[in-house]
């Protein structure tokens, strides 16, 4: 799974297209039918099997038969297909074989670490990003530095950023705790901001470069011309017709990027032993506890798809050539 | 007097930075002089690259960070480029308006019609949103919009180039300004609308006695609409006077090319070209910008740069203007 921040240069593309609310949700649910069936698919002709898993090396044949038929193994892939997603649409994700426990009681409380780790991240990302790239876009004399702090972030992976927080802030100075997700809000918040901050660096960088690209691009225009021509005060230029203009690309590079905090949470959850779904993630993935696997994936998948059709109304609410057709 | 004079530009000289981000800047006006009185309407006619954009982005203060400007530049009798940060804000918002040439660049694509209208006045303290609003409407009218009020809620994709250049007209009458300065205002048009949106402008500016630099290529389109005549060579005036003398009886042998080179609604017949390729003025040698091209150029052309001076009732900026009087008058009526 991929953790790191796309290529900047690249920026995410997106094609002009009309937006009409049916259509885009109709292609969502469609998306995540789709992706469902082809991480059901693909984990099921995974290496590994559950039965010796469940029963250990010494079951005789017709215990292992016995169980295959219980858990539908032998089933064609479409009926086990439809049988996990009846379950599914019911909230039934069904059963972990190794903590013997049901999906979903697995997922509840993770889920919420997950989120604050998320929402955290989300909101560094946000400020510190835009408002990087805001300065470094407008002004001349400061944007290589801005520069040179934005490919310091790119640079640095999520883990060895982990690593160096943690054996600074929390070992050294004992600032913060090594590992966990601690209990209450202000005690989560305090366990969740070093995993926050090496999650959200990459990320940051990438929202820095993306806005500060998209304000110069859109500082140039000539309607900003125009805006000053007309003797309007440069802070009512700025944001009517720079700063506003360029949400557009903004937007849609931190959508993609909170979406993408959830995949890369994997990796940071496990540097600090914080008990989220990313770490749960891994360890199903060593355990072959497939049960888990998809339903973790299903979850990212939906994640991404909620997060793009999020994106995709937001540009038509801010774009009103998008809310005509798509005509340009 | 010319501290009286709404506009007035003395030997105006821009350098700008070059555009590949090396250090040496390239002069892209070299010596324009020219002034816009009140109610007056004055042309300013060049081939592409002459620097008739720049003049005006120069006296409106819009050129790109980095330029370099030297000469004279004033507004009633006010230096223009001694401006203090608020005292340009006024100038800009109150004072002179410009009309770009193509609309749709020029305006946000974010923004309705009515919010675009009205923000330049409402931001700047002149009038409160719903009397700009009524004036916005009332304006569109004036040009010829039927529906204003709807027009308003659109956005700019949704109006054709030609109404989006009425907008922009409106855009620019708002504050009441006292000169406008339209470059090549129908230049992006369809042809179909060029004539009608001219129109439109040239009765606004005759309407409320504005003065007007009106920026263009077509020496026909200028003569027409107005008083003087200022034709642009290279980031230079070569000849400056009242747009029916010059037109008629050109004293400057570029404007006579220009005026030959036009093409005819009445007669059809083979256009004389100007020999050479139009040059830019940071290409221009020490003496007359146009005398590579130029069919009676001496050896005194080629080394000293003519300066403008009163020939027949008008400037030009040519050695020989007397001597070549009678051959470029007889080049246009054949
Ligand atoms: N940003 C810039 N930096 C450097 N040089 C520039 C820049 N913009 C324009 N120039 C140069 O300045 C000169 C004058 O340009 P200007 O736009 O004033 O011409 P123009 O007479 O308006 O032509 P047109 O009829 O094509 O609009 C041109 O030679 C052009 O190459
Ligand atoms: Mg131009």
């Amino acid at each position: 799974m991929s953790v790191s921040p796309p290529d900047a240069a690249a920026g995410p593309s997106r094609g002009r297209r009309a937006a009409s609310p049916v259509r885009l949700l109709a292609g969502a649910v469609g998306t995540v039918l789709a992706a469902s069936f082809v991480i059901f698919s693909s984990l099921s002709v995974a290496p590994g099997d559950p039965v010796s898993q469940i029963l250990g090396q010494k079951a005789t044949d017709a215990q292992r038969a016995a169980m295959r038929t219980q858990l539908g193994l032998d089933d064609p892939l479409l009926v086990r297909y439809w049988h996990w997603l009846t379950g599914v649409v019911h909230g039934d994700f069904g059963t972990s074989l190794t903590y013997r426990q049901s999906v979903s009681g697995l997922l509840g409380p993770r889920i919420l670490t997950t989120l604050a780790l998320v929402v955290m991240s989300a909101v560094i990302i946000l400020l510190v990003g835009v408002a990087l790239g805001a300065f470094g876009g407008t002004s001349q004399r400061w944007r290589p530095v801005v520069n040179g702090v934005v490919g310091f972030g790119v640079a640095i992976p999520g883990f060895v950023a982990a690593s160096v927080l943690i054996s600074i802030f929390a070992v050294k100075l004992g600032w913060f705790p090594t590992y966990g997700a601690g209990s209450g809000f202000v005690d989560r918040i305090w366990h969740l901001t070093l995993p926050a901050v090496a999650l959200s660096l990459g990320w940051t960088a990438y929202v820095a470069q993306m806005t500060a690209a998209a304000v110069k691009e859109e500082a140039s225009r000539e309607h900003v011309m125009t805006a000053t021509g007309r003797g309007l005060p440069r802070q009512l230029v700025f944001r009517r017709h720079i700063m506003r203009n360029a949400s557009i690309p903004v937007l849609t590079a931190s959508g993609l990027t909170v979406a993408g905090l959830v995949a890369g949470s994997v990796v940071i959850e496990s540097a600090f032993a914080v008990d989220g779904i990313g770490s749960l993630l891994i360890k199903s993935v060593s355990n072959k506890d497939y049960s888990v696997v998809t339903a973790i994936s299903l979850l990212i998948v939906i994640v991404f798809v909620l997060v793009t059709t999020v994106i995709d109304f937001a540009q038509a609410a801010l774009d009103p050539r998008l809310r005509d057709g798509g005509k340009v | 007097m010319t501290s009286d004079r709404l506009l007035s530009i003395e030997g105006l000289r821009v350098d700008l930075p070059s555009r590949s981000g090396s250090r040496e800047r390239r002069t892209v006006i070299h010596d324009v002089t020219l002034s816009v009185d009140d109610g007056e309407s004055v042309g300013l006619v060049g081939e592409s690259g002459s620097g008739k954009s720049m003049t005006t982005k120069a006296t409106m203060r819009l050129l790109p960070p980095g330029a370099k400007v030297s000469g004279g530049l004033t507004f009633r009798g006010e230096s223009v480029l001694d401006y203090s940060r608020k005292e340009l804000a006024a100038y800009r918002s109150r004072k002179v308006s410009m009309i770009y040439q193509d609309p749709r660049a020029h305006t946000n694509p974010l923004l309705t019609i009515g919010d675009f209208l009205v923000e330049g006045v409402v931001a700047t303290g002149q009038m409160s949103r719903a009397d700009a609003l009524d004036q916005a409407c009332a304006l569109l009218v004036d040009v010829g919009v039927t529906d204003a009020e709807r027009r308003m809620l659109q956005y700019p994709h949704q109006l054709s180039g030609g109404l989006l250049q009425r907008m922009m007209i409106v855009m620019a009458l708002m504050p009441s300004p006292e000169l406008i300065l339209a470059d090549e205002p129908t230049t992006a048009l369809d042809v179909t609308v060029q004539s009608e949106v001219m129109a439109i402008l040239a009765e606004q500016i005759r309407e409320r006695s504005l003065g007007m630099l009106f920026i263009t290529h077509d020496l026909d389109l200028a003569a027409a609409v107005t008083d003087t005549l200022a034709v642009m060579y290279a980031g230079v005036i070569v000849e400056r006077g009242p747009s029916d003398e010059v037109y008629s009886k050109p004293r400057h042998p570029y404007t006579a090319a220009l005026l030959k080179s036009r093409p005819s609604a009445v007669k059809v017949e083979r256009l004389e070209t100007i020999p050479g390729r139009p040059i830019s003025a940071y290409e221009a040698g020490p003496g007359c910008v146009f005398a590579a091209r130029c069919p009676f150029a001496t050896e005194e052309c080629r080394e000293v740069r003519p300066a403008l001076r009163q020939v027949g009732g008008r400037s030009v900026a040519c050695h020989r203007a007397e001597d070549i009087a009678s051959e470029l008058f007889e080049g246009l009526s054949a």
